[in-house]
């Protein structure tokens, strides 16, 4: 039996109907047609799901869509404006912090949680942050400095450099 | 994967939920943080007819010392605990557990009460809980009952939770005096299992005597454990280092760990002593600050 529910997504609303069973990634990417949002391994495991419910970092194939009811969901098409990329955007660009770039909007989805509660991370802190996001491609060294230089950025501070360490 | 079609409630109170779990009888499930059932629900290794999501009643998260407990709300998240200031001041063994318990999104929406409801020896709750003494309340529409975590697991996901009943909070003994505690697991990988785990409280006098001592076993046994010969070696001693020494040999003795892909028995108790013994002296360095 379907449920009518009613959600925010990137600041526009949705009134959708959904099986109770239907997952928010889901509902997200086939029913609502917001591709960025990517499905890796379906069992929470990756995080190229990653999403924010009311400013949280959830990974989106774990959850229903019928919980998402009344929620604010933001996902990575959210984060450019008018004005611009975003400056978690910006970092991974100019860090080269992605390869084939498919953990990417989850990655920068939780960078954005993590900057938000923790503006002034340590390297040790953005490890543990980003732990439930899986690359394949980069060696996450890059993806750190990205969000390092993130941090910098937003916080007003001297940016660090961008060009690429060879070891 | 998508799970079986089932029916889905979200009661704005207790008291619904206890009605619509009296209503569908045992083919319903309590829906709280959802990372352990939703997967399971995937995998149709789990096919609740009805699911009640309880994440839409007020007052059921919580972090409170009152009347010489720490009192937990049953939905609190992994994230709460890792964030309360209370929490980080006085009982450090949160902040070791939960900073282990699988990723930041997962902790987001996990929950302390499903992670003991679960009923999983695995999980890493349940041995913290063990070694803390804590006393699990249960609610139902016949009232509030409590059950000491030592009768609280009965076997693999089976629990004092009788049908119809909510895990609804946990009730710990305040921390006073020179108290410490600590928690360790090894894993394979960010996420995984514990391949062992040990959980340690301990209580000094101003002498230097262990006044009490609690120390609970991550996925070694069929059921969450407590290492019972260990703690009473603690209780009464100075905690020397052969006291420490005989405790940690006695877990790693007691527990009954199964081969597995994590490591083979002997492995893991091996593990099981060198983990107890660096965190009893974790939490006697912490109890002594």
């Amino acid at each position: 039996m379907k449920k009518t529910i009613n959600l925010t997504v990137n600041g526009t609303a949705h009134t959708v109907e959904v099986e109770p069973r239907t997952l928010l990634v889901h509902l997200i990417r086939e029913q609502l047609s917001i591709t960025g949002t990517h499905i890796g391994c379906d069992t929470s495991s990756c995080g190229a799901c990653t999403i924010l419910i009311n400013g949280r970092s959830a990974k989106s194939c774990t959850i229903l869509a019928v919980q998402a009811d009344g929620k604010e969901i933001a996902t990575v098409e959210g984060l450019a404006t008018a004005e611009g990329l975003h400056p978690i955007q910006e970092g991974f660009h100019l860090n080269h912090a992605l390869h084939c770039g498919f953990c990417t909007p989850g990655m920068m989805m939780r960078a954005v949680e993590m900057l938000e509660r923790n503006p002034n991370p340590t390297e040790d802190e953005i490890r543990w942050g980003i732990s439930g996001n899986l690359c394949r491609c980069t060696g996450y060294n890059n993806i750190v400095k990205a969000i390092q230089w993130t941090s910098a950025k937003m916080q007003g501070k001297e940016l660090p450099s961008t060009e690429p360490e060879f070891v | 994967m998508i799970a079986e079609n089932f029916n889905y409630d979200s009661p704005s109170t207790l008291a619904e939920a206890f009605q619509l779990l009296h209503d569908y009888g045992d083919d319903a499930k309590i829906l709280a943080g959802g990372h352990s059932l939703i997967p399971m629900m995937k995998l149709r290794f789990a096919a609740p007819t009805h699911l009640i999501d309880i994440n839409n009643i007020p007052g059921l998260a919580y972090i409170k010392e009152e009347d010489g407990f720490l009192k937990i709300g049953a939905m609190t998240r992994e994230a709460d605990l890792e964030e309360s200031d209370l929490i980080k001041a006085k009982y450090h063994i949160f902040g070791d557990a939960t900073k282990l318990i699988a990723d930041p999104q997962v902790r987001n929406f996990g929950t302390i009460g499903g992670n003991i409801a679960h009923g999983d020896a695995a999980n890493d709750h349940p041995a913290v809980m063990i070694a803390l003494d804590a006393t699990v309340v249960i609610s139902g529409q016949e009232g509030e009952r409590e059950v000491s975590i030592n009768d609280f697991f009965y076997g693999f996901y089976t629990t004092a939770v009788q049908h119809g009943e909510i895990l609804t909070e946990i009730k710990i003994p305040a921390a006073t005096g020179h108290f410490g505690s600590a928690y360790y697991k090894a894993e394979r990988k960010v996420g995984d299992y514990a391949t062992a785990g040990v959980a340690a409280v301990v209580e000094i006098d101003e002498n230097g005597v262990c006044t009490k001592a609690g120390i609970g076993l991550t996925n070694v046994n069929p059921l969450p454990m407590r290492a019972e010969r260990s703690e009473a070696v603690l209780v009464g001693s100075k905690l020397t280092e052969e006291d420490i020494a005989l405790a940690a040999k006695y877990a790693g003795e007691d527990c009954n760990p199964s081969d597995d892909l994590r490591g083979d028995e002997d492995y893991k108790r091996h593990l099981v002593k060198v983990i107890t013994k660096r965190m009893l002296n974790q939490a006697i360095a912490r109890a002594k600050k």
